[in-house]
């Protein structure tokens, strides 16, 4: 078959692409190859799929009519299995060719999994896709308690939709503390306090060597030689970049695939964007993977456009994150922790459950992290993704009743203001006015 | 597209938009009962910041280029590309607050009761929303983007 778009990856990259394809050209052939089954779903949402708190159709991501309504060819449950630049093909296992013009690679991250020994007794698992949730759903009428290897994003989401279903839970985590890449102490204390209160143990520092059983796993073993008794381990250490199709068609790989802010490869009419990227990131001033949902989706947007001839330039990501689980809420963006060195000025407050910080490199946002009140971490992460100059406001950033109003004011003003193409229209007359709302 | 916009120099601080926006999102639709018998108690989409004698009321901007919309994790968040109006699907939404993360306005607050978003609709239903219908200084405008549309 001949396409003029394909898009390798049907999650949040995928369909960021084709929406932006398809709001510029409203014909080109475009396809979507997905090895997964499914129309796309929230990823972030197979914990509440696993909870039984959400349907499969509950979890999709886009109405169920939408690849029709785009005019997409979605090919679900296929997998490309070679990629031809110079010939602009791309083959599936079962051997079709489909010729493209442009090709995205959307396809994302895979689950890292470390040497153990016994990773492959029955009752082990990885919580990155939908598949997943399901097998560990069927497995858990034979589980009583778990350990989940990682004390990361997904280790986390997963203890919580285990909590609720009842199962024990024991997180192992190599570093020192949980969540250690995207908090600082204090954040990921307060995190652990939480999760110890829902009655999960931590034990911190150390990892797993070993999973013993028979055929289906017993117990773990950890680096110190304690053994935890189990009949479920979920691995859940990281994702890292899926590039194989990548690297068997030679494009340049460093983490990720590495695009320019055209969100393009090395090779004309290729693109990647989400997870198996490694895009720009404005923090750190360089392309470096930040695998996560918002950054996949705009990253798709961005070539999506480019790939429809529509110039577009990604602004840069980073890596940002929000959440909730166990009833505390977390937002963190940037550097979690100033590094070592001259040039770094951090600023915190701690009031009771409340706690937020800011990280400042001359005077530029680097790093935030608002546990308990959330409200204001979109204005200051605006700051920090507009790259805005905070010096002469920055003692207000954490101020109980901080925003646009502690601006300079004609940052706050070129926000507001209306553009000249738009026509004020004037109020209604008092007397309408009180009409409204009498006696209703 | 429509959007509400403040002349910051005629706005008092007076809160009158809260309160009205509160009255518009509330069942009786009535300002006492609103605010003496219904539980949980409205609450309103948009806020009014102060900062000495700078005042100004701020509620979703309906971006062009939406981060909340893009940001959003579950499909919930959505721009409407015929009205422009970004609006949230509640039924979706699961209150994971990427959205406000995303959002550098800080328009979208969180609703504890339901878990989810909540946000400016513009009233719909109404010709001018509450907000601006109720402005005692004329400080809130409606205002249309005929480029938009």
């Amino acid at each position: 078959m001949q396409t003029k778009y394909l898009i390798i990856g049907n999650s949040a990259g995928g369909i960021g692409a084709a929406e932006a394809i398809r709001q510029m050209d409203k014909k080109g052939a475009l396809t979507i190859v997905s090895d997964e089954p499914y129309p796309a779903y929230s990823r972030p949402l197979i914990s509440k799929y696993l909870t039984g708190e959400r349907t499969l159709e509950e979890i999709l991501f886009r109405p169920p009519d939408f690849y029709d309504q785009n005019n997409i060819i979605f090919l679900p449950g296929k997998e490309v299995t070679h990629v031809e630049l110079d010939h602009q093909t791309a083959r599936l296992e079962d051997g079709e060719q489909i010729a493209w013009e442009k090709l995205l690679f959307a396809v994302g991250g895979k689950p890292i999994f470390p040497k153990m020994k016994g990773s492959g007794k029955r009752g082990v698992f990885t919580f990155t896709n939908l598949d997943d949730a399901k097998a560990i759903d069927r497995f858990l009428d034979n589980a009583r308690k778990a350990v989940v290897i990682g004390g990361g994003l997904i280790g986390i989401s997963v203890t919580e939709a285990l909590i609720k279903r009842g199962v024990d839970v024991i997180v192992v985590e190599m570093k020192e503390r949980i969540l250690n890449t995207i908090l600082d102490q204090q954040a990921s204390l307060m995190a652990e306090e939480v999760l110890k209160q829902a009655g999960v143990e931590i034990i911190a520092g150390h990892t797993v060597v070993k999973i013993s059983g028979r055929k289906a796993v017993k117990e773990v073993i950890l680096d110190n030689g304690v053994a935890i008794p189990c009949d479920l381990v979920v691995v859940a250490i990281g994702v890292s970049p899926r590039p194989e199709l990548a690297l068997d068609a030679k494009l340049e790989i460093n983490r990720g695939i590495v695009v320019d802010r055209h969100m393009a490869t090395n090779h004309p009419g290729v693109y990647a964007c989400g997870d198996v990227a490694e895009a720009y990131d404005f923090v750190y001033g360089e392309n470096r993977p930040t695998p996560i949902w918002p950054n996949a989706y705009v990253g798709g947007r961005i070539a999506g456009f480019n790939m429809a001839g529509v110039t577009a330039e990604y602004p840069g990501g980073t890596a940002i994150n929000s959440l909730n689980y166990f009833g505390i809420d977390i937002a963190s963006a940037g550097m979690p922790t100033a590094p070592n060195d001259d040039g770094y000025e951090t600023i915190s407050k701690q009031e009771g459950n409340i706690y937020q910080k800011v990280i400042l490199k001359n005077d530029l946002i680097m790093g935030m992290i608002f546990v308990g009140n959330i409200e204001k971490s979109g204005v200051i992460f605006g700051l920090m993704r507009d790259r805005v100059n905070v010096e002469s406001f920055k003692q207000s950033l954490l101020a109980d009743d901080f925003g646009l109003a502690f601006f300079p004011r004609p940052l706050w003003q070129e926000r507001l203001t209306p553009s000249p193409d738009i026509t004020l229209q004037p109020a209604l007359p008092i007397e309408a006015e009180e009409e409204t709302f009498a006696g209703e | 597209m429509k959007r509400v916009y403040v002349k910051e120099e005629v706005c008092i601080g007076c809160g009158l938009c809260q309160v009205y926006c509160q009255v518009e999102q509330s069942q009786s639709k009535d300002i006492i009962k609103a605010f003496k018998r219904e539980a949980p108690r409205p609450l309103p989409r948009v806020h009014v910041e102060r900062n000495v004698e700078i005042c100004f009321p701020i509620q979703c901007r309906h971006c062009t280029e939406p981060w909340c919309v893009y940001s959003c994790l579950t499909g919930a968040m959505h721009k409407d590309p015929v009205s422009g109006m970004v609006s949230v699907d509640m039924e979706k939404c699961i209150g994971c607050w990427t959205c406000i993360v995303a959002c550098p306005y800080g328009a979208l607050s969180r609703d504890l009761n339901s878990k989810t978003i909540i946000k400016c609709d513009l009233c719909p239903g109404r010709e001018i929303p509450a907000c601006v219908l109720n402005c005692p200084n004329e400080a809130l405008v409606l205002g249309v983007d005929e480029k938009e549309e």
